[in-house]
């Protein structure tokens, strides 16, 4: 170590104030205090002693909470492969095999892309390279179909960072949730790509018989018009050649198509109890969503006009990508309401939001993503009220 | 009747090299200084001696330009041999050199039955003109109290929560009658009550469970159970407008000597407490006393960093500085900057840490004592994580947006958001576990500064 630590210091010179590249400075820096946390002390008043915890460290503890999401969906791409291609004799190892070669592709270009963005706005505008990106970027791929063209998943980044994060000033001043704009803009300029068969990868291979694409939440919006009972609809998905792939165990389990890391709510739920027992995540917001989103069905199913309202409220709980968002966007602490009162009134809406858009909206099925970035925008409204109950707290002992 | 009040927020942090309960004297041939630095507020300190006056202890070296009869007096009997200077001839520090038996300039004196029947105004000038005054502080912004304002109650924290802090059983012994002395003056100087403010479990000397005259509270939890800040916003909060003062118990004591023995006495207790010092221990000695005759010797190890004061609030002394006005203990760690592999990232069970993300684990260490040195660990970054704060600000303050609404620079908001109810030491601990390394307390006093010249 003390090697590195030496090539280090030997170039250090060069970018610091008055050295030849000393506009690459933050460069550096970032690689510099991503191989060594750096020897900086704290000042004279003050503390003098500071916590051990840094926002790397943080970051780090997300990502390490999405693991489970990630693995599972790399074997999940593949395994939904060769289901839909109808070759059962796949090996475990055939099945992850596929699953790298398409995904990883994603992980790597999105890495590469967004962290390209983010070093050239560090230099550009004289700020450190955040560490924001690092979960970012793990977060693009998890939201994507396994088929995604790269260049869209490419541009997608880059529309995200700038627009969604650069623009307002980097991490910690951002509106929206800069995953989900990346998703939402794919959802708008390339709808084709991103809504339809996109969600198992076929490779050259042509679908088996009886194939369907259809996603549990396109099912629940054809009842609309079908007038089917979606549960029964649901039930017989995959006669013939993917038996009970949307029963509601497999829902839950997530082993059926759909984006990358999104599809099992099991593997997002052991995502939430890391974010919690660390305390990275807000169990506020993770819950409320939930709760939001349950007595929202709950409500539909009393008034009960058609098909769809009637799907019984645990159901939506499972189907799309309320699971995931409820726990790694929803949670997002610079995008979310940042008191702690406003945590839960933030979540409840986005559950609710979420179900509003799915039911009455069939146009756009996955409610969740168009939920949340709504509400990342009425945060600041959120908290300006829990902020004003404060200060009128303050106002009224004053007056007594 | 006082209160019972229980603390559920806070932090404690428990640091290695606690004070064992042994006092030893120090020989006192060598110098002493006031700072006016350590007085939050001051205008400009007028200097009232130059190098090579003799001095008793009680004769006054400056006062604050603005309040001419708020006199800080010098601690020691000596020579003058320095007045200290820095940039725009700002005054540091007086050093005095010791005399080797300390001569006590003589003040009036009183009987306890005289102070019962003394008027307010003839104590406060006793106290202004020895030189106790400047152990009153005011609230809101910590100044020194103004002697022309009239507080609505007066708040004694009888217990310090802070990392490594002394034990007041032992630095207050045996000055019983001095600090109930005291109480008897403050409370003519208050058209409400004294508050005393004191804790469950520490061991409470006796001092303080005598005392009479004065609201008795009770604290329970951790720190910062033991800010006057966090007492005061539970018993009686300052609202725009009102005006409150907290007297630490050396101060309290410090009056009633002034009062009972006619003199101004400046001895004091102060620990040398942290993990690079051999034998941490109390050591009697005077106000200002010397950095250089409390540590030399006592190191483990030279690499070191000297703290007048505590380590979440104190400040960095040199080698050949000075023990600040109102510090009693002075905490020695070691100097943190080195580099680290992957120090961002790996686990550790040594690393102490309020919070619980990956590789931290110093929750799962209940009563281990950590040895924390000054690096950062980590760098600055715009505000990220959310409800940290609130978990160790045990008020109805919200810490993040006091703190935006003062680097917005916007008065009207820092006001309602109860900028008059904190200073440095309340937020403190939002400065330890702050993920994104904000100067905190850095912040509050600009924005106090901002509202003072607004």
């Amino acid at each position: 170590m003390k090697f590195i630590r030496k090539e280090f210091d030997k170039v250090k010179h060069h970018f610091e104030k008055g050295g030849k590249w000393e506009k690459y400075f933050y460069a550096y820096e970032a690689l510099d205090t991503f191989a060594f946390s750096p020897n900086t002390v704290n000042g004279e008043k003050g503390a003098q002693i500071r916590d051990a915890v840094d926002l790397k460290r943080l970051m780090m503890t997300v990502i390490i909470a999405m693991v489970p999401c990630l693995l599972f969906g790399i074997w999940n791409v593949g395994h939904q492969h060769f289901i839909a291609i109808g070759d059962a004799s796949a090996s475990f190892g055939d099945q992850i095999w596929i699953g790298i070669i398409k995904v990883m592709p994603i992980v790597i270009v999105t890495y590469a892309v967004g962290l390209g963005v983010e070093f050239i706005f560090a230099t550009v505008r004289r700020h450190p390279v955040n560490e924001g990106f690092l979960v970012t970027g793990m977060l693009i791929p998890l939201i994507m179909p396994p088929d995604i063209p790269l260049w869209q998943v490419a541009l997608a980044t880059i529309f995200a960072v700038i627009i969604g994060k650069e623009a307002f000033g980097g991490t910690g001043m951002n509106v929206l949730n800069v995953a989900l704009t990346a998703r939402a803009f794919l959802y708008f300029a390339y709808p084709s790509d991103i809504s339809g068969e996109v969600w198992t990868y076929f490779g050259d291979a042509s679908p088996v018989a009886g194939f369907s694409g259809a996603t549990p939440l396109s099912i629940g919006a054809s009842s609309l018009t079908s007038g089917h009972n979606v549960v029964s609809s649901l039930n017989a998905f995959g006669a013939g050649w993917a038996d009970g792939m949307y029963s509601f165990t497999n829902l839950f389990m997530g082993v059926m198509p759909g984006s990358i890391g999104e599809t099992s709510v099991l593997m997002c739920l052991i995502g939430a109890v890391i974010l919690i027992a660390t305390g990275v995540g807000s169990w506020k917001i993770i819950l409320s969503v939930f709760a939001g989103a349950y007595f929202m069905a709950l409500g539909l199913n009393m008034i009960g006009v058609n098909e769809f309202m009637l799907m019984p409220a645990h159901y939506h709980l499972v189907i799309g990508g309320l699971a995931f968002g409820a726990v790694f966007m929803a949670t997002d602490p610079v995008t979310a309401s940042q008191t702690e009162t406003g945590k839960w009134i933030y979540g409840f809406l986005i559950g609710v939001l979420t179900i509003i858009i799915r039911v009455f909206n069939p146009a756009y099925p996955e409610g969740v993503m168009l939920a949340i970035l709504l509400m990342n925008v009425f945060a600041p409204l959120i908290d300006y009220y829990v902020v004003g109950a404060n200060k009128k707290r303050r106002l009224k002992r004053a007056t007594v | 009747m006082g209160k019972f009040i229980r603390i559920k927020k806070g932090f404690n942090i428990n640091l290695a090299g606690k004070a064992a309960p042994k006092v030893t004297p120090i020989e006192h041939s060598d110098t002493f200084a006031v700072k006016p630095p350590d007085f939050q507020g001051m205008y400009i300190p007028k200097v009232l001696v130059k190098e090579g006056d003799v001095v008793k202890a009680g004769t006054p070296l400056f006062h604050d330009k603005r309040h001419t009869n708020v006199i800080h007096v010098a601690p020691v009997s000596g020579e003058i041999v320095e007045v200290k200077r820095g940039e725009k001839r700002k005054l540091l520090e007086i050093r005095i050199l010791a005399d080797k038996q300390v001569d006590h300039k003589p003040f009036k004196k009183y009987s306890t039955s005289e102070i019962a029947k003394l008027g307010a105004e003839e104590a406060k000038e006793l106290m202004l003109e020895a030189g106790v005054w400047p152990n009153i502080v005011q609230r809101p912004f910590g100044f020194i109290a103004d002697p022309e304002t009239k507080p609505k109650a007066i708040h004694i924290s009888a217990f310090d929560t802070h990392p490594l802090a002394p034990d007041y059983s032992v630095l207050f012994k045996g000055e019983d009658v001095y600090f109930q002395a005291g109480l008897d003056i403050l409370k003519k100087l208050t058209t409400g009550s004294v508050h005393l403010n004191l804790h469950t479990t520490s061991e409470i000397s006796s001092a303080f469970s005598q005392a009479s005259g004065v609201e008795l509270n009770k604290f329970s939890g951790p720190h910062p159970a033991g800010c006057v800040g966090v007492q005061i916003h539970h018993l009686d909060p300052i609202n725009k407008g009102d005006i409150v003062w907290t007297v630490n118990p050396f101060g309290v004591i410090q009056i009633g000597k002034l009062f009972l023995n006619g003199i101004y006495d400046a001895s004091r207790i102060i620990a040398l407490v942290g993990s690079e010092v051999k034998e941490p221990q109390y050591y009697k000695t005077y106000t200002g006393a010397s950095i250089k005759s409390l540590i030399e010797g006592k190191l483990t190890n030279d690499h070191v960093r000297v703290i007048s004061g505590n380590v979440l609030t104190g400040t960095r002394v040199a080698n050949d500085g000075y023990v600040g006005f109102f510090d009693s203990y002075v905490t020695v760690i070691p100097e943190g900057d080195y580099y680290e592999f992957m120090g961002w990232i790996a686990p550790s069970v040594n690393k102490l840490s309020f919070h619980r993300a990956f590789g931290l684990m110093s929750f799962l260490a209940s009563g281990k004592e950590f040895k924390v040195d000054s690096n950062t660990h980590g760098e600055p970054r715009a505000f990220v994580q959310t409800g940290v704060f609130e978990r160790v600000v045990p008020m109805d303050i919200l810490p993040t947006y006091l703190l935006k609404s003062i680097l917005a620079e916007d008065i009207d908001e820092m006001e309602e958001l109860g900028i008059y109810e904190v200073i440095e030491e309340d937020l403190a601990l939002c400065e330890f576990v702050d993920v994104s390394k904000h100067n905190v307390q850095k912040i509050l006093r600009d924005g106090i500064e901002l509202l003072q010249n607004s």
